[in-house]
């Protein structure tokens, strides 16, 4: 389920020569970055507007995240169904995935997961220190998708479970890599994960080879019967020249969506809505799940999307884990976070400082605030670093500077969770265990 | 409702007791006490309520000078060598109804502590005077060990005089000597309204320490299916933050008293001082916990899993 993870043989062939192209596999677009607006449009997505955002503050009764004030998480599908059911008093429960492929996460992997786990944001206790501009972001969610970041403040905001798929049988299909190393990469990635914060009361972590039978598989191949290859390929990108492996894959990550994929979790709760962040480049998978939920007699999951994360070099630029230019990694020290921002963070500033004073720097393509943006979690301050930047008044050095400290204090605070995250607290993690109190 | 000390001395006369009465400021420990009465020729006492592992109630009336061995005391009433602690502030005030500061052999007139036990110290026989608090803080009134027993009487209470400093050693040949004194029921404090006849703002003080035993009231969890066995209790709060926003609840007015005394500097000053500390330590500090929450929700999981393989179902422990 990772952005932008390349795919060999397979196209989406619906755009003309030049166009952005955007699937689960490969996300590319011409200059200029993606146009998401574009996406959304020919997605059919919702928009996330300041109406939702204000909605989703007074329905938890706290401020929203800054993914959501920032318009990092910017498209939806039926998330104001979410809502309403859960101001009638109903639950539901979130769920997300990653596909472990290397070991090497990056910041941009954590994102989802920040979003999906809430204590860890660091407000509201937060806010009051975070004025006097000296504030050290939160704590280790990071990487991963951003969506650790976001899914920790889901599952804090509204109280609810989460399961989180690991896919290393999909890494296995498209990636040339054993079983066994596929499996090892999964507990690692678990670990990052769970130093994100997560509740381990209401958490349950799986890997497909672990978990997939019984009732899960019974919803896979009641989604597989009702889905054409030719959606498939519309969809997907897939072809006749691929694999049936690949072909089979996709109703794996659908039906987590199901609750009634996990019995042990919730019994006798067949209907139990689903929640989903992820970034936008998934919806395609979702899409083809929605469509077959109804014809099975099931809910439809919402959508939360995000945006990509840059890559170091610029938008234009694929983050990948084995180009360490393009990336900051969790596992990154002080003294590299220092380099490779330095170094590499593609800059917006003029060439030289009379021409920056006299123009000021361009915001659009400038990665260290597009990366404060993520992980600067002061609003006020964000905006003073933009304007003095914009208006040329600050330089790229100095805002360069700042976003060093960010995410070296970050990473740093990722680290030292990972570092008490035990193989047996992975294994309780990923035990198929009952919640006890999960909405509470 | 609790009696008032003016209903208590009241009865005191009716029952034709002589005492005499001192007022002074509000008192919390013997050491204050002593300062306003210490010089007046009677005895003063220290009062303890204590609780066992059943919840059961005692309230332990010595001679200030006398030490109280808790574990030795615990052993003597057959509750084993760590069966006796402090009980919590609620039961001052539910059970006993009487502020902090304030256990005294005189509560037990109250209905709500029917259930408790009351062991007074042999010495107090030996004195001439003996001095109590009258179910208030901010009065001793000062009278015999007998017209206190008089007293005790007359509420339907047996006096119970115990030598708290004996140590014998309780074993098979030597079974508990006060095992007597150990009620037969639980004090039924939830039947009573709460409500207070001393002053509820008396500030937190050093008597009865703070009791952290949480309370687990066994209720089956509502069942949605009929899938486990699970003997589910309400669960405990088991919440990061909730828990962290504890801990900075404890900490902050320590931390403002002891400063504001030490560095002369106003409280409100320092109280933003708090908040920015509290921001800034906040997540590292989630993140500990977390940790902590992870590391023994795993333990506890995997005990659970051996249990079971070991044992099956007969793991777990019966209620009845």
């Amino acid at each position: 389920m990772e952005a932008g993870a390349q795919h060999e043989a397979s196209h989406i062939v619906e755009d003309a020569a030049g166009e952005q192209v955007v699937t689960p596999w490969e996300v590319s677009a011409p200059e200029g970055g993606i146009d998401y607006d574009k996406l959304v449009d020919r997605f059919g997505c919702q928009r996330v507007d300041a109406a939702l955002v204000d909605r989703i503050s007074r329905v938890t009764l706290r401020p929203p995240h800054r993914f959501l004030r920032r318009g990092i998480f910017f498209a939806h599908r039926d998330f104001n169904k979410i809502l309403d059911i859960y101001e009638a008093g109903e639950k539901f429960y979130l769920y997300t995935g990653r596909g472990p492929s290397s070991e090497a996460l990056h910041l941009g992997h954590l994102i989802p997961f920040m979003f999906t786990n809430g204590s860890r944001s660091g407000f509201p206790s937060c806010t009051a220190a975070c004025r006097s501009g000296r504030k050290d972001s939160e704590d280790g969610s990071q990487v991963l998708s951003g969506f650790a970041v976001v899914l920790t403040y889901l599952q804090d905001a509204f109280k609810v479970p989460l399961v989180i798929q690991l896919t290393d049988d999909e890494k296995f299909l498209w990636k040339n890599l054993t079983i066994v190393e596929c499996k090892r990469l999964a507990r690692e990635n678990a670990k990052d994960i769970i130093a994100c914060g997560f509740d381990i009361e209401k958490t349950f972590i799986f890997s497909d080879f672990n978990y997939i039978g019984g009732s899960f598989y019974e919803n896979m191949v009641e989604t597989s019967s009702r889905v054409r290859f030719n959606n498939l390929r519309g969809i997907l990108g897939l072809s006749v020249e691929d694999h049936i492996g690949k072909i089979g894959f996709p109703p794996v990550q659908a039906v987590p969506s199901f609750a009634s994929s996990f019995p042990h979790l919730f019994p006798g709760k067949d209907q139990l809505p689903c929640l989903i962040p992820c970034a936008i480049d998934q919806d395609p998978y979702f899409r083809m799940t929605r469509d077959v939920a109804p014809k099975i007699g099931f809910q439809k999951p919402s959508l939360i999307e995000s945006r990509f994360f840059p890559a170091l070099q610029g938008e234009g630029i694929k983050m990948s884990a084995s180009d360490p230019s393009s990336a900051i990694y969790v596992t990154d020290s002080c003294k590299q976070i220092k380099e490779k921002v330095n170094k590499y963070a593609f800059s917006g500033g003029q060439d030289s400082i009379e021409l920056h004073r006299e123009l000021g720097a361009n915001l659009d393509v400038d990665i260290p605030i597009k990366y404060l943006n993520f992980f600067l979690e002061d609003d006020d301050e964000l905006e003073h670093i933009k304007t003095m930047y914009k208006e040329g008044r600050m330089l790229t050095g100095e805002v360069k500077h700042r976003l060093v400290e960010v995410l070296s204090e970050m990473v740093a605070a990722h680290q030292r969770a990972r570092s008490r995250v035990t193989e047996e607290i992975v294994d309780a993690f990923m035990a198929a265990r009952p919640f006890h109190s999960m909405f509470g | 409702m609790g009696y008032t000390k003016d209903q208590l001395l009241a009865r005191l006369h009716e029952l034709k007791i002589d005492f005499t009465c001192y007022d002074h400021p509000v008192v919390l420990t013997v050491e204050e006490q002593a300062k306003h009465v210490g010089h007046l020729g009677g005895a003063l006492s220290k009062n303890l309520l204590l609780k066992d592992k059943k919840h059961r109630l005692y309230v332990v009336s010595a001679l200030a000078g006398t030490k109280v061995d808790m574990k030795i005391l615990s052993q003597c009433l057959g509750l084993g060598k760590s069966g006796l602690r402090m009980a919590p502030e609620e039961n001052l005030l539910q059970v006993l109804q009487v502020p902090l500061g304030c256990v005294t052999p005189f509560a037990l007139m109250n209905e709500s502590a029917s259930a408790v036990s009351l062991l007074l110290d042999q010495g107090f026989k030996s004195k001439q005077s003996c001095y109590f608090h009258p179910l208030t803080n901010d009065v001793t009134i000062a009278l015999s060990s007998s017209n206190l027993d008089k007293f005790l009487v007359s509420v339907g209470k047996q006096p119970a005089y115990v030598d708290l400093e004996a140590a014998p050693a309780v074993g098979k040949d030597n079974p508990p000597d006060l095992a007597h004194l150990v009620p037969s029921d639980v004090p039924n404090s939830s039947e009573q309204p709460t409500e207070n006849t001393a002053p509820a703002t008396v500030p937190h003080q050093n008597n009865v320490p703070k009791e952290t035993e949480v309370k687990a009231k066994p209720k089956v969890q509502s069942k949605d299916t009929g899938t486990s066995q699970s003997k589910v209790d309400k669960p405990y709060d088991t919440s990061v933050d909730k828990f962290v926003n504890d801990m900075f609840d404890i900490i902050s007015p320590l931390f403002l008293s002891e400063a504001s005394k030490k560095l002369d500097i106003k409280k409100e000053e320092l109280s933003s001082l708090i908040d920015a500390l509290k921001g800034r330590a906040a997540p590292d500090l989630e993140s500990l916990v977390t940790g902590l929450k992870n590391a023994s929700y795993t333990s506890g999981f995997h005990a659970g899993f051996d249990t079971m393989l070991n044992r099956g179902l007969n793991g777990q422990p019966s209620r009845n």
